[in-house]
């Protein structure tokens, strides 16, 4: 591995675009009586980035730890390109890792730093030099390249990581929130730029965070886990428009929780009888989680008597640009946000009465006792 | 301070206008500040500036007043000269000692859990010890392996003579007792440089395909040199200017500078020279003002690289 590294390393270009498949199989990690990791399984095509996303706590650093090495898995295997890689240690994996923060090694300039695993790789000093300046410039960095971590802003301290990581010409990249340091505009910024360079080096990348909008922003596919395992892997439209499950719907978007009864795989919802994503539900009470944007408002003209859905008054509406959010309240005290074009929202004042119902659309629905 | 002086400032117009009066550019906090700082500066011009300035004029100054370079050459001759060469001697042994032994020390502090019991008991025990000094430590040292000590009477009743009568009042034997204060230093002023290091670093290391040796050759060994090297000389001032340890071993004769300053003041002949005192109390001076300049250049370096 070493000797087609340094190879590459020689040879010409960023990198070779060829990813590698990326198998995680029912891996598990308990640290002491916390189970991190409860048979993890996942799949990641060659070249493809797939984001886990899930609450604190779920496992997914300990996951992105277990592919780098730096932690055992109990159980479990890792294959990549098709070797077994489990019981490799770290620095035999060949894996590049971006970290959250601090990373950088204070005492070496960006240069150096990216430098570093050519240089522990025994690659000739003009070679890694070159192919340095290479990466600093694929990151957009040429003009820091002699700067310390000190002088460098944190997002930029990011790209450098970012450069270090790649600069080894990983199998796998492996970025554990690397943006989540840093402020909003930057984040963005930064979180779009780490997508151009992944297509452009077309390496397998796992990218950490809790963020869902970072992880719908930026992976082909979307890995929400819970309790360490996945609950769904899908893309982004996917997790965000037919959620495997309530858990997903309520962590991924804005969702409304109301309750309806479950009869015969269907769920009634503000007088409309709609079909059951995800795991069946028993019949009987129960929760349906609908997006806000899936929310019907119509005028009430009094007249309606016979038309689906709840009469409700608007609470607030707030603006959003392009779009509006109506807070609407039911007889029943629950309440219900609308989203709606702002131009269609200003037909619904607040304090009006309007007419609730939803769209046909099939939704995810949690039993009614469920926390979720 | 600095709040009790800005209460009176507004409590008096004279002074408020005053400062008022000053261009706005940088104008009102920064007086303030000063004046709120003043009874430090007050404090380290009486005890600090000014005896300093007297030892530096009293060093050439003979013995009937006018300009003299005598006291400053006889600090270059004979047993004057020696107790320099012991002094930096000591110091150096026993600051390289305690560096290491601290270090290791610290290391192992570090290693265990941040919030242990184990690490908030090491590190209040070296707060005390690192202050430990004088007769008090003298008379343990005694009390332990001087020649009626409990451990020299120990060994010497199974027909082991251990010669701690001669060695502890010798160079090896102070280096012995100045360990004593010096590691658990080492260990106060150590510590905050090893908890800056950041896991990732070795992290990053491992992914980037390095191996242990790796990490501590190019990452942990540079990084925390400039730091230890640093901490060292803070110990060699330390015990270069350290006193009443020695003064409690040692009995007759000045064979450390302190020591010497302390007879060229207090002669049993009644001949006090005070000039010679003067010149050898600037040497001590000089050479911890190089050590702390070192130092301060090195602290400098390394608090860069600790955010
Ligand atoms: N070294 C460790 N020792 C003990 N418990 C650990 C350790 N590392 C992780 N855990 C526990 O394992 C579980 C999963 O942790 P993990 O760091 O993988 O979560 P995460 O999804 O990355 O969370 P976050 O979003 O907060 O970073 C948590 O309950 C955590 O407390
Ligand atoms: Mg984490």
């Amino acid at each position: 591995m070493t000797q087609s590294m340094t190879d590459a390393a020689v040879g010409p270009g960023a990198a070779s675009g060829q990813g590698v498949e990326v198998r995680l199989e029912d891996l598990r990690r308990e640290y002491g009586p916390v189970i991190a990791l409860d048979g993890l399984s996942l799949t990641m095509a060659p070249g493809e980035m797939v984001a886990l996303l899930g609450p604190s706590g779920c496992g997914k650093t300990s996951a992105l730890r277990l592919v780098a090495g730096l932690e055992e898995a109990d159980a479990g295997r890792i294959v990549v390109g098709g070797h077994d890689v489990t019981s490799l240690s770290a620095n035999k994996r060949g894996m590049g890792m971006v970290f959250q923060a601090y990373s950088l090694f204070p005492h070496m300039t960006a240069r150096q730093n990216v430098a570093f695993g050519l240089r522990l790789r025994g690659v000739k000093d003009s070679d890694r030099k070159r192919r340095a300046g290479d990466m600093l410039e694929l990151v957009g960095l040429s003009a820091q390249a002699d700067r310390f971590a000190h002088q460098m802003s944190g997002g930029q301290q990011q790209r450098v990581a970012l450069a270090r990581a790649l600069a080894i010409q990983p199998q796998v990249l492996l970025l554990d929130e690397p943006l989540s340091a840093l402020d909003a505009k930057v984040r963005v910024q930064l979180r779009d730029e780490i997508r151009r360079i992944q297509l452009e080096v077309g390496t397998t990348t796992l990218f950490v965070t809790h963020d869902q909008e970072e992880a719908l922003a930026i992976a082909d596919r979307v890995g929400v886990m819970r309790a360490g395992r996945l609950e769904q892997l899908a893309s982004p439209t996917d997790v965000y428009a037919r959620p495997a499950s309530a858990f997903v719907a309520e962590f991924v978007g804005l969702t409304n929780k109301i309750s309806g009864p479950v009869q015969g795989g269907r769920v009634q919802v503000l007088g409309t009888s709609v079909a059951i994503v995800g795991t069946a539900v028993p019949d009987g009470p129960a929760t349906a989680m609908v997006r806000p944007e899936a929310i019907v408002l119509t005028t009430d003209d009094g007249a309606g008597g016979d038309a689906p859905g709840e009469l409700g008054t608007v609470l607030a509406v707030s603006f959003l640009g392009a779009i509006s959010r109506i807070t609407i309240t039911l007889p029943n005290g629950g309440s219900v946000i609308a989203q709606l074009p702002t131009s269609v929202a200003a037909e619904f004042p607040a304090g009006s009465s309007v007419r609730v119902s939803v769209r046909p659309d099939p939704v995810p629905v949690a039993p009614a006792d469920s926390p979720s | 301070m600095a709040a009790a002086a800005q209460s009176a400032a507004a409590g008096s117009p004279d002074i408020s206008t005053a400062v008022d009066a000053r261009p706005r550019k940088g104008g009102r906090r920064l007086p303030l500040a000063w004046l709120g700082a003043l009874p430090f500066l007050a404090y380290v011009g009486i005890f600090l500036i000014l005896p300093t300035g007297i030892v530096v004029v009293g060093a050439f100054v003979g013995p009937k007043g006018g300009v003299t370079l005598e006291n400053v050459k006889t600090i270059f001759q004979g047993f004057v000269f020696d107790s320099f060469v012991k002094s930096i001697e000591l110091s150096a042994a026993s600051s390289i000692i305690g560096a290491v032994f601290g270090a290791l020390l610290a290391y192992a502090i570090v290693s265990g859990h941040p919030d242990s019991t184990l690490r908030r008991i090491v590190t209040s025990a070296c707060g005390v010890l690192a202050q430990f000094g004088g007769v008090t430590l003298a008379f343990a040292f005694i009390a332990t392996i001087g020649g009626e000590g409990l451990i020299t009477v120990f060994f010497a009743d199974h027909g082991i003579d251990i010669g701690s009568n001669v060695w502890l009042f010798e160079l090896p034997g102070l280096t012995l007792v100045y360990s004593y204060f010096q590691i658990p230093l080492m260990v106060l002023v150590f510590l905050p440089a090893l908890d800056g290091i950041k896991p990732q670093w070795r992290e990053a290391t491992d992914t980037l395909g390095g191996t242990g040796w790796h990490y501590w050759r190019h990452v942990a060994a540079p990084i925390l040199w400039p730091s230890f090297l640093g901490a060292a000389l803070l110990l060699f001032a330390n015990a270069f200017s350290a006193y009443a340890t020695v003064a409690a071993l040692v009995s007759q004769g000045g064979i450390i500078v302190p020591l010497q300053i302390a007879n060229a003041l207090t002669s049993e002949t009644g001949a006090v020279d005070a000039g010679l005192g003067k010149a050898l109390a600037l040497g001590m001076v000089v050479i911890v003002a190089l050590v702390m300049t070192g130092y301060a250049l090195l602290q400098r370096k390394s608090a860069k690289w600790q955010r």
